[in-house]
């Protein structure tokens, strides 16, 4: 086993537990910090595959921003722990466990039967410009279709916003 | 194997000699700060320990680490104990893409001018930048204290909406560059420094750099007059000395990183390179100090008009206009 | 909302007139003296009504002035005085002891206002702190002084507190009886 495959293993680790202790954390702001340091573990183990564009990506929007918009909501909310009582308990995590099943059926019966899944895929190591270029010359179209469905969503966010701001401001006007 | 040990042990020199001295320059800076705060205001400042109060930063590590730790009633206790180590490494680490000087030759073998030249440096900085704002966030709540929970929630939400400000103010430096490793930006400017042909970007990343360090009209989160001490409102002794230690590295990151963007980095006449990225550190951190004492405080719905209605409609026209410019020039 | 009247140019240049007003401001201060007054060097001469260390004063015969009366001791918000009543063979009261407790002194001064006789004062001498707080306990001895502080002439028993001797309207500020058998003014 090499220095990196070492690496790797470590990381996948490191990134699985965090994963797992941030689903069964029941204090929400630990989830948040497990789930933080899962995504850096999969930003690092994107650097270490060679695409050091992608890992820092992750880093700024998914554990950067992301993740501080949901600590912020939590921190706001002052949500009570909420504890769960055992009754149904199998009830619940049911349905949950039923697609975990299936996708990971799915998956085994990909890596026996898909034909690729013996050959590696050669690893890319995709620099800013050549992704850049990838993105904006052969998948414009997509990125502008993208685009233009946060524009929609931003420019909803703010009508939603707008509306409350105003009754906020009006109601003390009704009130002599 | 034993070229490869060589450079192992090069760069372990070379990460402690560039700790240990960004280590001393923040302590120093606090000194400077305080000093020149002082002769800005008409006071003197520190002057009692040592000759003219240079050995202040000594007794000021000497009491913050003798001092007791106090961890508030109700705290989260692990949070409230790692989040200051959250923003003293980030600031710490933003500085490993930062180069320095031109590099050297020891035995025959280079010793490039900086620790780490990463080909997205660029987006290294932003990723620590907005890690940085865990420890904030984190530490506010953790603290389990009405003042540091809204300094945390105010350090978060000022420090998210600066990011986006502070890259789109950045962009046009890559344009111009053509790269996002700092080392390649500093070659870029060879012959003239981004400041001259790119004031606008410069004023940008200036202005909300600041906000993203907290600095003076900018420190919301740890509003005096409002909040007590904001998110480290609860911490003593060392940790509190961490996340003050973490805010000083910081501001020197911020005059390094203006420095290699828009000054031309360790580029300059007649004196070594070395000599000239430290000047130009030092004038940056000086024109903040300046900035401080001259501008009051901001208020908080005052920042966030400032950042989202001003600043960033105006980065995306700077970004338009170099752009443009860019494909007149080349075409 | 006032100073934002007027066209966009004039708002701008008004704000811009202030950052740079402010920032010349603050750069030519850096070229001023200093208007620090450095303490151990230099040190300032503190009014005469300045609290800080408190004594026991006597009056102009050399006599204590305290009647161990306890108002001070009543007033004080931190119970920080402490004393013993006694009574001479003449007739005068005394305090056999007398203690303050300056570590846990305020400096507030009501003792000074509550005390009828002028005997406790509060004095400007302020440098008087000490590494271990018992050595803060002044007995008696430590705050009596043979002078009488603020006033030096002041007598309580030449105005009460003894049998009066003399014919009336001869004491101090006392005004001449009024004669009740004549109206002239």
């Amino acid at each position: 086993m090499t220095l990196y495959a070492a690496i790797f293993y470590l990381l996948g680790l490191v990134t699985v537990a965090a994963t797992v202790l941030a689903i069964t954390r029941s204090n929400l702001v630990h989830a948040v910090v497990y789930l933080v340091i899962s995504f850096f573990g999969t930003a690092m183990l994107f650097y270490l595959l060679g695409a050091p564009f992608v890992a820092l990506l992750e880093v700024i929007i998914y554990a950067g921003a992301i993740m501080v918009l949901f600590l912020f909501i939590i921190m706001m909310l002052r949500l009570e722990e909420h504890r769960q009582n055992g009754g149904a308990l199998v009830r619940r995590w049911l349905p949950a466990l039923v697609l975990a099943g299936v996708a990971l059926g799915s998956l085994i019966l990909l890596i026996i039967a898909a034909p690729g899944s013996a050959n590696l895929l050669p690893a890319a190591a995709a620099s800013p410009l050549e992704f850049g270029r990838a993105l904006y010359q052969r998948h414009w179209f997509a990125v502008e279709v993208v685009s233009f469905l946060l524009l929609v969503a931003l420019v909803g966010a703010l009508y939603l916003g707008r509306r409350e701001a105003e009754t906020l401001i009006a109601s003390p006007k009704e009130e002599p | 194997m034993s070229t490869w040990t060589a450079g192992l042990i090069i760069l372990i020199v070379k990460l402690a000699v560039v700790l240990v001295v960004l280590l001393l320059l923040a302590a120093y800076l606090v000194y400077a700060e305080r000093r020149l705060l002082a002769r800005l205001q008409i006071r003197l400042g520190p002057n009692r320990a040592g000759p003219w109060g240079l050995l202040q930063p000594l007794a000021d590590i000497i009491k913050l680490l003798t001092k007791e730790d106090t961890v508030p009633a109700g705290a989260d206790r692990p949070i409230f104990l790692l989040a200051p180590a959250v923003v003293a490494g980030t600031a710490l680490l933003i500085f490993a893409v930062v180069p320095f000087g031109a590099g050297w030759q020891w035995q025959g073998r280079p010793i490039p001018g900086v620790i780490s030249d990463l080909n997205v440096g660029l987006l290294y900085v932003f990723a620590l930048s907005s890690l940085g704002v865990y420890g904030v966030a984190l530490g506010g709540w953790a603290s389990n204290s009405k003042y540091s929970l809204l300094g945390g929630i105010r350090g978060a939400a000022q420090m998210i909406s600066y990011e986006l400000a502070l890259g789109l103010s950045l962009a046009p430096v890559v344009m111009a560059a053509g790269s996002f490793s700092l080392v390649d930006i500093v070659q870029a400017q060879a012959n003239y420094p981004f400041l001259l042909t790119q004031p606008l970007s410069f004023l940008l990343f200036l202005i909300s750099g600041m906000a993203e360090i907290k600095r003076i009209p900018f420190d919301i989160p740890e509003a005096e007059n409002e909040l007590v001490a904001g998110y480290h409102t609860e911490y003593s002794g060392m940790r509190f000395g961490l996340y003050f230690l973490g805010e000083y590295v910081t501001m020197v990151v911020l005059g390094g990183l203006v420095a290699v963007f828009f000054l031309g980095g360790w580029r300059g006449p007649w004196l070594p390179p070395l000599v000239w990225f430290f000047v130009k550190v030092g004038a940056m951190v000086l024109v903040m100090i300046w900035i401080r004492a001259a501008l009051p405080r901001l208020r908080y719905d005052q920042l966030m008009m400032f950042c989202w209605k001003f600043l960033i409609p105006l980065a995306l026209l700077n970004i338009m206009a170099v752009g443009g410019l860019l494909l007149w020039a080349r075409a | 909302m006032n100073q934002q009247r007027g066209n966009f140019l004039q708002v701008f240049f008004r704000a811009v007139t202030g950052l740079v007003d402010s920032f010349a401001i603050v750069l030519l201060h850096l070229f001023r003296r200093p208007i620090t007054e450095e303490y151990p060097e230099f040190k300032r001469v503190l009014p005469a009504r300045a609290r800080a260390r408190i004594i026991l004063t006597r009056d102009p015969e050399g006599e204590e002035r305290c009647v161990a009366c306890f108002l001070c001791s009543a007033v004080c918000p931190v119970s920080c005085i402490s004393m013993v009543a006694a009574e001479r063979e003449d007739g005068r009261r005394w305090a056999p002891w007398f203690r303050i407790n300056f570590a846990r002194c305020i400096y507030c001064g009501l003792c000074e206002e509550a005390c009828p006789t002028l005997a406790i004062q509060l004095t400007p001498h302020f440098e008087f702190c000490e590494y271990d707080i018992l050595t803060l306990v002044a007995e008696k001895e430590d705050l009596l002084v043979d002078h009488g502080g603020k006033n030096r002439e002041y007598n309580f028993y030449r105005h009460a507190g003894v049998a009066m001797v003399g014919a009336k309207g001869t004491h101090a500020s006392e005004a001449p009886p009024v004669d009740l058998k004549s109206n002239m003014p």
